[in-house]
């Protein structure tokens, strides 16, 4: 009980975005954190290397972000819910086990705190140039789940809600928060315990010998036994059938496991996506904003309609599973699209997809900081 | 007549018989180390729900498949970062590696050497064959100078790794090698390893004379089990740094035995003050 109450700091706090993921985290359940220090995520690490051990929990920081993201993994299936934060360039790192996160569906959240890219980049500056590698950086089909907070609170509230997906869908779940984020300081409201939703992993209810470890339900998620529970399972990144067995030769293993990996998310698009409407019943030209860059789009609609310009504003929580739906249907009520973004050109494509015919226009911003509003006012007027 | 052939293999229960025959090819050394790693569990009678075996790519990578235990199989070098959480995040559990030379000192190098500086407490058991054979015969981290691979068709000009050296250096608690002829002396060190608290080394000295017995013209399984047993001396504790693997000799034995806490202790311990400091605040 005593236990209970350090783990999620009920009441009022300032602080930064970093320190509230954390928190999110630990209330989540969270228990073990893999790390390596990178810029802007290492404060993320710093407060879990003080407040795991407070809570029972492992902190431990490996040799690089490939130890990192394969301690988590272990550590997830031996029974204990994990995370690892970074940036660009030990995101990349972490993409092969990630894949092997997906094929062996372990759940698991990685938070990214996104800056300029590539390469080193800029290290201390914000952007939102991983978004697509968040969905496409490892080799092979498969799905993952990303969210997009734009305020500490968020970092907070969506780093529970990660852990929630991940435990539900046995999937890696992103967090892409940036600089800004993470390093800024806001009020954050934490809930007692009671008023937290947490979602475990579902567990075998059959006995050992009728085990199949990779055999799904009907909601295409297989229940998960853990190491030392007397399950006694095997669990290989190589094609495997339901048993968990290797199967490299046929095509219909390769077939089967492959599209159910997609399927459990993609066929649960519906409960997964969250996105915001604001503003969107009149209006003939709609921004189309995620991160940090949804807090300049909502201050650039509003001047906008001030101005009598008919401005919406879809904001996207979820950016993986892809609102498709979402986005097309506001694409076919209106004039015009207009995604800004902190990149070169990135999330904009999958609007552009899902739009079809309605025109899509792209304002990047690259650097030091977002879109000012009025520079999304401004295009907003232009288009 | 029928009966007889149905009589139960003393190892049945240590390992998933759906998967046997494995493939592993004839005279492959892997099969012996899976014999006497079994034999150590049998000899310890140790829980096999509590048992967790992990490896990496390669040949012998596809033996967490064979155990009849909690198994996983990860990507190419990462078992002992995957096994590093898995013990630290569940301390009761055995978690023993069981991986390759190029697995774990070619591209899983780095993990290996800061698992045994952190003295984390998981078994890991090197099979050496001197090649990388699942993927058909490349040079790896401990190829002998001058030895024939199909990416060394000249001989190879890289210096190799001395095992027992750089886990001696590294801090490993408990550091072995023996070759697979070595059967007896190898599953009491293997048992050994398993009952030491923290970072165990158990390398083992392994034929392919599939791939590379064959382009270095060693002959048989059987003439390269003779030559382990021409070239091997047993002289326990002796430098590490001077048991270099050579045609000629082959020092194997007990290099290191010695005591520190574990990683996964300390850790335990700075938890384990936190409880206590808050019972004495209320």
């Amino acid at each position: 009980m005593e236990k209970e109450k350090k783990a999620v700091l009920a009441g009022q706090h300032f602080m930064s975005g970093n320190d509230a993921c954390a928190e999110g985290a630990i209330a989540a359940g969270c228990r073990f954190f893999a790390g390596y220090p990178i810029t802007p995520a290492s404060e993320l690490a710093e407060r879990m290397a003080r407040r795991l051990p407070q809570v029972g929990g492992v902190y431990i920081q490996m040799e690089d972000e490939i130890a990192s993201i394969a301690a988590v993994l272990g550590a997830s299936y031996a029974g204990v819910k994990s995370m690892t934060a970074t940036s660009g360039p030990g995101f990349s790192l972490m993409m092969e086990n990630i894949g092997l996160a997906s094929m062996t569906e372990t759940p698991c959240v990685i938070v990214d705190i996104m800056r300029g890219g590539p390469s080193t980049g800029q290290p201390t500056k914000p952007g939102q140039q991983d978004v697509m590698q968040a969905k496409w950086g490892s080799h092979g089909d498969y799905e993952i789940i990303a969210l997009a907070p734009s305020s500490v609170q968020e970092m907070f509230d969506f780093t529970i809600e990660a852990f929630n997906l991940s435990e539900t869908y046995r999937v890696p779940t992103f967090v892409l928060g940036d600089a800004i984020i993470a390093h800024m300081l806001e009020r954050v409201t934490i809930l007692s315990a009671d008023g937290i939703q947490i979602v475990n992993r579902k567990k075998p209810t059959n006995p050992p010998s009728e085990y199949a470890p990779f055999k799904p339900d009907d909601d295409l998620v297989p229940p998960m036994a853990c190491f030392g529970e007397g399950y006694r399972f095997y669990a290989t990144g190589l094609t495997h059938d339901e048993r968990g067995y290797p199967q490299t030769d046929s095509a219909l293993f390769q077939q089967k496991l492959v599209q159910r990996l997609c399927d459990k998310i993609r066929k649960n698009a519906e409960e997964i996506v969250k996105v915001e409407e604001i503003l969107l019943e009149d209006a003939e030209v709609v921004v189309v904003a995620y991160g940090i860059v949804f807090r300049s789009a909502l201050s650039a609609v509003r001047i906008a309609r001030s101005q009598g310009i008919k401005a919406g504003l879809l904001r996207l929580v979820t950016l993986w599973p892809f609102p498709d739906k979402q986005v097309s249907n506001v694409a076919q009520k209106v004039k015009r699209l207009l995604v800004p973004e902190m990149n070169y050109g990135q999330l904009v494509r999958e609007v552009e997809r899902v739009a079809k015919r309605t025109p899509v226009v792209f304002l990047p911003k690259l650097g030091e900081e977002p879109h000012k509003p009025m520079e999304i006012v401004e295009a907003l007027r232009r288009v | 007549m029928e009966k007889s052939l149905q009589l139960e293999h003393p190892y049945d229960e240590f390992l998933r018989k759906d998967r046997i025959p494995h493939i592993w090819c004839e005279g492959c050394g892997n099969g012996i180390i899976l014999n006497c790693f079994v034999k150590a569990l049998q000899e310890l009678n140790i829980d096999l729900n509590k048992v967790v075996v992990i490896s990496g790519i390669g040949c012998i990578g596809r033996l967490s498949g064979y155990t009849n235990t909690d198994s996983y199989h990860t990507t190419h070098g990462r078992p002992i970062a995957f096994a590093t959480g898995v013990k630290l995040a569940n301390p009761e559990l055995k978690v023993v590696v069981i991986s390759g030379d190029g697995d774990l000192f070619a591209i899983g190098g780095n993990h290996f050497i800061h698992a045994a500086r952190r003295n984390v407490d998981i078994q890991v058991i090197c099979a050496n064959n001197f090649v990388y054979g699942m993927t058909g015969g490349q040079v790896g981290p401990t190829t002998p100078l001058e030895a024939l691979t199909t990416t060394t068709p000249y001989g190879n000009i890289e210096q190799p790794f001395n095992l027992v050296h750089l886990s001696t250096a590294a801090g490993a608690v408990y550091v072995a090698r023996w070759t697979t002829l070595h059967v007896r002396r190898l599953t009491e060190s293997i048992k050994k390893a398993l009952q030491k608290e923290g970072f165990s080394f158990v390398e083992v000295v392994s034929p392919c004379p599939e791939i590379y017995g064959r382009y270095n013209k060693m002959g048989t399984a059987l003439e390269m089990m003779n030559w382990f047993k021409e070239a091997s001396e047993v002289r326990h504790f002796s430098d590490p740094a001077k048991a270099e693997i050579s045609s000629e000799k082959i020092v194997v034995g007990e290099f290191v035995d010695i005591e520190k806490p574990s990683y996964g202790r300390l850790l335990q311990e700075m938890i384990a003050k936190f409880q206590e400091d808050k019972e004495k605040k209320t």
